[in-house]
């Protein structure tokens, strides 16, 4: 099996054996998508600028990291992946590219909209030298309209899709998701879009477009309590003043101090939880009470819950089955035996620099978690080989 | 497009066994390619997401959420405590192409609709489980409930401020995310089956989907000596990423900032205050004094007002929409990300439509989700149940 490309046991053969994606994207929501096909086994080129690559590069979290190399973000979304260092204005370049692309299950882009028109890399245009080429297209907020040329960043894109009232306290104003939930969803939306236009190759021979956008998967990402909001006369989410979980779920949803720690409450009837944590009052209490008493509901158990320490708690509440659970941090998580259990981590060797400690593939194939073999690759280190491989 | 020949899954048939959102969830995201998704259903009310109300509105006795991930979908109620029930599930199971079940770990064996029996039945059968935190360990059989796999995955340290503890993410994200990994595991695995004739059962659960949510930020920290992450104390939006990210009050609404050079804002907005905090390393150390000077700036105006110096200089900021806000927008309705779906005459409601658009189109469907039951008849008699 050809390095960089992720390995299953050896009677196991990968789920996407033998499959070419070209990668031109940047940043996380393409790089992801390109991820995932890799953990399923597929060959991933990453396409870069030559001058600089992938802007990731210098995308730096901790002042830990040696300035002078790649991100350890970038190593965590370009883990097992190949790097072709292109200018795409070179016309001998755009050969090479070209001959790649004639070749390629898979090309996937997130430049904004417009731009790969103008390299000559559009689909229009590619389909014409591979029809079976199956072309992923991920945008801020579509093709067309108003917001077509705003970055596609995003907590821009949580900013114009409603999600930021759905978070946090009712007091809080509008509270962004902490993590970038547009770009991960829209990876991960395109890899649908790219397997099933896969399998429809498979019967047809023919490639097809797949296109999605930062707002598209925010949107989606709402379905459910949109879909309420549309059918419930346009009624706006309420969140819970005090610790909010989920706008729309009633009292005791939500994660409350104890004594030593927090412990998360998920739904359940009051009548299950009062006597539990003392509380005989609330199982008096009107069923719909839970909803539009549920700031006064969640201060007393609140109140309870300080009482004792989150172990108590648990010991407790799970032998009753009350869907609870102790809030971990990283640290705690990661001595866990149920989180080493999954064995999710992975030490990968990087070029010029200490090996890389980072996450697997949330998912095994017949029990067996797919492994990559090195770290992000530096800036073309693949250049040659591919010139190799696939150059007139 | 659902049901069409051009549909990329067009012939697939998926069998849901799962119930609530991410099993059913990946379903939908399958029957919007184009599969026929039929739910297998217990005769004693069904998916328990029927009777999960979010708000008082109830369509034709089901709730909103249910009729938001079940639409298109068909129903096949089965009793899977009785023998025949299940050899029934099995004929179908022959003729399918793919099954998603969250159960919690081992109940599908139990009932003798395991992967295993699964496979006995239809060697080339593609199986996807989803459960909470894996199928054995210590946290196997506890509930595989999207706050509480939330609480325990680490991430509830990444929202919201520093001084607030523990922020839940506002939304099911482990059950979508979950839900999303099973659906590109189904397709994977028809893709290996296509080539192979082999069928394969891939597993996720909602715990492995949070650890790979936070990769970057846990790649950071495993990598940096293990250092905790440290939200900003106003208006935090990444615990990782420097000043200015994050939404600022204005005089009248809020307004988003995402990555942008201190000395560029320092220059734009007129802030000399802001020269001391040019060195990229500062924009970290010095997150919150930079933030605070900002937010006393931009509270002094309107969010147009803002917008009108910065998005002209290609700076990364946003006004912060609600729905209405959103929904009035013409960036938002050119996408025409809406549809009516209806289930007889009388029960219809407006949802969402699939965020993938495929060759130009989006995908629309016009069935709502179906009641318990809806299709048995017509389905043992189609496939000799």
């Amino acid at each position: 099996m050809m390095a960089g490309v992720s390995q299953f046991g050896a009677s196991e053969r990968s789920l996407l054996e033998s499959l070419l994606v070209l990668d031109f994207s940047q940043f996380l929501s393409g790089p992801y998508a390109a991820l995932r096909l890799s953990d399923f086994g597929a060959r991933i080129i990453k396409i870069e600028r030559a001058a600089g690559g992938d802007l990731c590069r210098q995308l730096h979290l901790s002042d830990t990291d040696d300035l002078t190399q790649d991100s350890t973000l970038f190593h965590a979304i370009n883990r097992g992946k190949q790097s072709l260092a292109v200018d795409l204005k070179s016309p001998s370049d755009l050969e090479l590219v070209m001959s790649l692309i004639a070749q390629a299950d898979v090309l996937i882009q997130n430049f904004r909209p417009g731009v790969i028109d103008r390299l000559g890399l559009g689909y229009a245009a590619v389909r014409t030298i591979n029809p079976r080429l199956i072309y992923a297209s991920i945008s801020g907020f579509g093709g067309e309209g108003p917001w077509v040329d705003r970055p596609g960043q995003d907590l821009l894109a949580q900013a114009r899709s409603g999600l930021m009232w759905l978070n946090g306290d009712a007091d809080q104003g509008p509270l962004p998701f902490g993590l970038a939930i547009a770009d991960v969803l829209a990876g991960s939306a395109i890899v649908q879009g790219v397997l099933a236009l896969l399998l429809r190759r498979g019967r047809t021979g023919l490639g097809g477009h797949v296109e999605t956008s930062l707002l598209e998967v925010l949107i989606d990402f709402q379905f459910e309590v949109l879909t309420t909001h549309l059918n419930d006369g346009g009624r706006l989410p309420e969140r819970a003043a005090f610790r909010n979980a989920h706008a729309y779920l009633a009292a005791p949803y939500g994660v409350y101090p104890t004594a030593d720690g927090y412990l998360a409450l998920a739904m359940m009837p009051l009548s299950k939880l009062a006597p539990l944590v003392d509380l005989p009052k609330l199982s008096e209490l009107p069923q719909e009470s839970q909803f539009s008493d549920r700031d006064k509901i969640k201060h007393a158990i609140a109140a309870r819950l300080l009482h004792k320490t989150t172990q108590a708690w648990l010991d407790i509440l799970q032998p009753e089955d009350v869907w609870c659970a102790g809030v971990l941090d990283w640290a705690t998580l990661l001595k866990e035996q149920a989180f080493r259990r999954l064995d999710m981590l992975q030490t990968l060797p990087r070029e010029g620099g200490p090996p890389v400690l980072t996450t697997r593939a949330p998912f095994s194939i017949n029990g067996k978690r797919p492994n990559s073999h090195q770290a992000g690759p530096m800036l073309g280190a693949h250049n040659e080989l591919i010139r190799r491989e696939f150059g007139q | 497009m659902s049901g069409s020949a051009s549909a990329p899954l067009a012939g697939t048939l998926v069998l849901d066994m799962s119930q609530f959102l991410s099993g059913p969830f990946a379903a939908l995201r399958l029957a919007d390619l184009g599969a026929r998704v039929i739910k297998i259903e217990r005769p004693d009310g069904g998916d328990l997401a029927r009777r999960l109300y979010l708000s008082d509105t109830d369509i034709g006795g089901d709730s909103t959420i249910f009729h938001a991930i079940n639409r298109s979908k068909e129903s096949l109620v089965l009793n899977l405590k009785r023998p025949e029930d299940v050899k029934c599930l099995m004929t179908l199971v022959g003729n399918a192409d793919a099954v998603v079940q969250n159960f919690r770990p081992g109940v599908a064996t139990r009932l003798g609709v395991g992967y295993e029996a699964l496979r006995r039945a239809n060697p080339r059968i593609v199986c996807a489980s989803i459960s909470g935190y894996g199928s054995d360990g210590p946290w196997a059989q506890f509930p595989g409930q999207d706050l509480l796999a939330q609480a325990r995955s680490g991430v509830t340290w990444l929202n919201g401020d520093a001084g607030q503890g523990p922020v839940p993410f506002g939304l099911a994200i482990a059950d979508m995310l979950a839900g999303a990994t099973a659906a590109q595991s189904i397709m994977a695995g028809l893709i290996r089956r296509d080539a192979t004739g082999e069928g394969v059962h891939i597993e996720t659960s909602l715990l492995e989907a949070l650890i790979d949510y936070q990769f970057e930020v846990l790649t950071t920290y495993l990598n940096d000596g293990n250092r905790p992450p440290h939200r900003a104390a106003v208006r935090s939006a990444n615990a990782y990423v420097a000043a200015p990210y994050g939404v600022y009050d204005t005089a009248d609404g809020y307004l988003a900032l995402a990555m942008t050079p201190i000395a560029r804002l320092a220059e734009l907005l007129d802030l000399p205050e802001l020269q001391e905090f040019t060195d990229p390393k500062s924009a970290f150390t010095h997150r919150d004094a930079i933030k605070a000077i900002l937010a006393e700036l931009f509270a002094s105006d309107t969010t147009a007002h803002w917008l009108d110096i910065l998005e002209p200089a290609d700076i990364w900021c946003a006004e912060v929409l609600d729905w209405p806000s959103m929904m009035a927008s013409d960036g938002f309705r050119c996408l025409d990300m809406f549809q009516t779906v209806s289930r007889q005459p009388g029960i219809s409601l407006k949802t969402t439509r699939t965020p993938l658009r495929v060759d130009g189109v989006r995908a629309l469907c016009e069935r709502a989700a179906p009641q318990i039951g809806e299709h048995s008849i017509k389905i043992r008699q189609e496939f000799g149940l």
